[in-house]
């Protein structure tokens, strides 16, 4: 069996982020988030639910189970049965999101999708953060417009909370006394300065920095012979 | 019974420049795309617009016709970022109520239920607070005593949704795996017009299809358009597909090339036109 890649690493590291979640809805946004909540829901989170990417939802082998239009997946998040794992063009050191635009909001300088369901996504269930390409643009000192609320902006939401934020070079987590972003694991083959280098604000790092666990031989047929045999997961993160 | 069936300029006639304006579908699926094509052939401008966002609101920006745009995204969902809504936006050309879409939808339930609004845990802490600085919060009368927002209700003066099937009296059925919010957008509508693959006897309605699929009720729907393809080029479920080849086309043809090759003439020109070109 060849090296794990850090696509693969990647896969493990969302795939965590579902862990222990019980009978909830795993939100995957993105392709390596896809196959990571496949990976949780067939080895160590057989409850969770799982949708086809629109209005159904279906068991691993694609068995339709439920249904699931965008209107009661809006009940469904404001339930809080949910655990989304977004993406986001620019994130800051509390955790605010922003997929709206860039530049000054009156006039962007540069247009994106808009706040979509950034703000009740992070005021009512768990949000998680899936980044492929860790660079100075994307983790900002400030984001230009906060569409996923952050630590520092939520102090009073009871049910703000960002378990995660999981790039291409690390799993970064918010346990500070000040919920300000910490380095939690390394993938390896990355360094700290690395993930310093590609981060515009001062994260955290604490003294022993772990290394993302590796994929169990059993994981990782899953992904390479089940989950992603086309691989796939390479066009988002290169081995 | 009244018969309600009208053609698709009908429709458009009984709307005028500076109206409230809610467009059903979701992103490129399901758009009411014929009676959006008509509106462009009016003159009808200075229109605030309400849409889960998609090639309606690309168009209709392009066309410099929408004053104001309420909404929580555009998209083409193959193609995630929608050209014609970027450029008009970067170029500062019409005023935003940029809001998220759980508040959307709430502002739609507010106005279907004659509510001034609807309490809503989406909005605060996050800028949306601050690009729209007429927004209130209401405080819990509760124990709770949490603060949500008041998300104002989302009063239509006409909505414009498309779905699969209709009879002549306005009782319209969805096919595709998801309603999107179009029964709402014609309750919280003064006027709804709506636009269908084909027109068919009430009794056929629930002939091959159960009853949960009879989306639109009659009593809020103000004329019934039978538009073959009226959602092209975005997806009618289970009828046809996205055109992907040809919202790629829209998406990357300059404006004014694309509105002059097949905006030009009336509908049967546009898919002549469409299949020319494919």
């Amino acid at each position: 069996m060849t090296a794990v890649s850090r696509a693969e690493y990647c896969v493990i590291a969302c795939a965590e982020a579902w862990r222990d979640a019980g009978e909830i809805l795993a939100s995957p946004m993105g392709l390596i988030p896809s196959i990571g909540a496949r990976l949780a829901r067939h080895t160590f989170s057989p409850d969770l639910l799982l949708t086809d990417g629109e209005a159904l939802l279906v068991t691993p082998d694609g068995t339709v189970e439920g249904w699931l239009p965008y209107r009661q997946h809006l009940a469904l998040v404001t339930g809080g049965r949910r655990h989304v794992m977004m993406g986001a063009s620019q994130i800051d050191r509390y955790g605010n999101q922003n997929i709206s635009c860039i530049g000054d909001w009156t006039k962007p300088k540069r247009q994106l999708l808009g706040v979509r369901g950034a703000p009740v996504n992070t005021l009512n269930n768990p949000t998680s953060y899936w980044i492929p390409k860790h660079s100075r643009r994307v983790f900002v000192e400030k984001v230009d417009m906060v569409c996923g609320v952050g630590y520092d902006h939520a102090p009073d939401a009871r049910h703000h909370h960002i378990p995660r934020v999981v790039s291409d070079l690390g799993v970064f987590d918010f346990a500070t006394a000040d919920h300000s972003m910490r380095l939690a694991s390394l993938h390896p083959g990355v360094t700290v300065e690395q993930v310093k280098e590609a981060t515009a604000f001062a994260v955290t790092i604490p003294n022993e920095v772990p290394y993302t666990r590796a994929p169990t031989p059993a994981e990782l047929h899953l992904i390479r012979e089940v989950l992603d045999p086309h691989n796939t997961r390479t066009r988002e993160v290169e081995a | 019974m009244s018969d309600k069936t009208m053609t698709a300029d009908e429709a458009v006639s009984r709307l005028e420049s500076g109206m409230t304006l809610g467009i059903g579908g979701w992103g490129s699926r399901r758009k009411p795309m014929a009676l959006v094509r008509a509106l462009l052939r009016t003159e009808i401008a200075d229109l605030t617009v309400v849409s889960y966002g998609g090639p309606d609101v690309g168009m209709l920006a392009a066309a410099g016709r929408i004053r104001k745009l309420i909404a929580a995204f555009a998209t083409l969902d193959s193609i995630p970022l929608e050209p014609h809504f970027r450029a008009a936006r970067e170029r500062g050309a019409f005023e935003l109520m940029e809001i998220d879409e759980a508040m959307f939808m709430w502002g739609l339930h507010a106005a279907a239920n004659r509510l001034p609004f609807m309490p809503v845990r989406a909005g605060i802490g996050s800028d949306v607070m601050r690009v729209n600085p007429e927004l209130r919060t209401i405080t819990s009368p509760y124990a709770d005593g949490e603060t949500f927002v008041a998300m104002p209700a989302l009063r239509l003066d006409a909505a414009l949704v498309h779905v699969n099937r209709a009879d002549r009296q306005g009782n319209g059925q969805y096919l595709g795996p998801d309603p999107y919010f179009d029964d709402l957008f014609c309750e919280a509508a003064d006027t709804a017009y709506v636009s269908c693959e084909r027109i068919v006897d009430t009794a056929d309605l629930t002939k091959e299809a159960p009853p949960p699929s009879l989306l639109l009720k009659r009593h809020v729907v103000t004329g019934v358009i039978e538009a073959p393809g009226g959602a092209h080029f975005t997806s009618c479920a289970p009828d046809y597909a996205r055109d992907e080849a040809f919202q790629k086309t829209y998406a990357t043809t300059p404006w004014p090339e694309f509105a002059a090759r097949f905006l030009s003439g009336d509908e049967q020109a546009y898919q002549s036109a469409v299949k020319e070109a494919t």
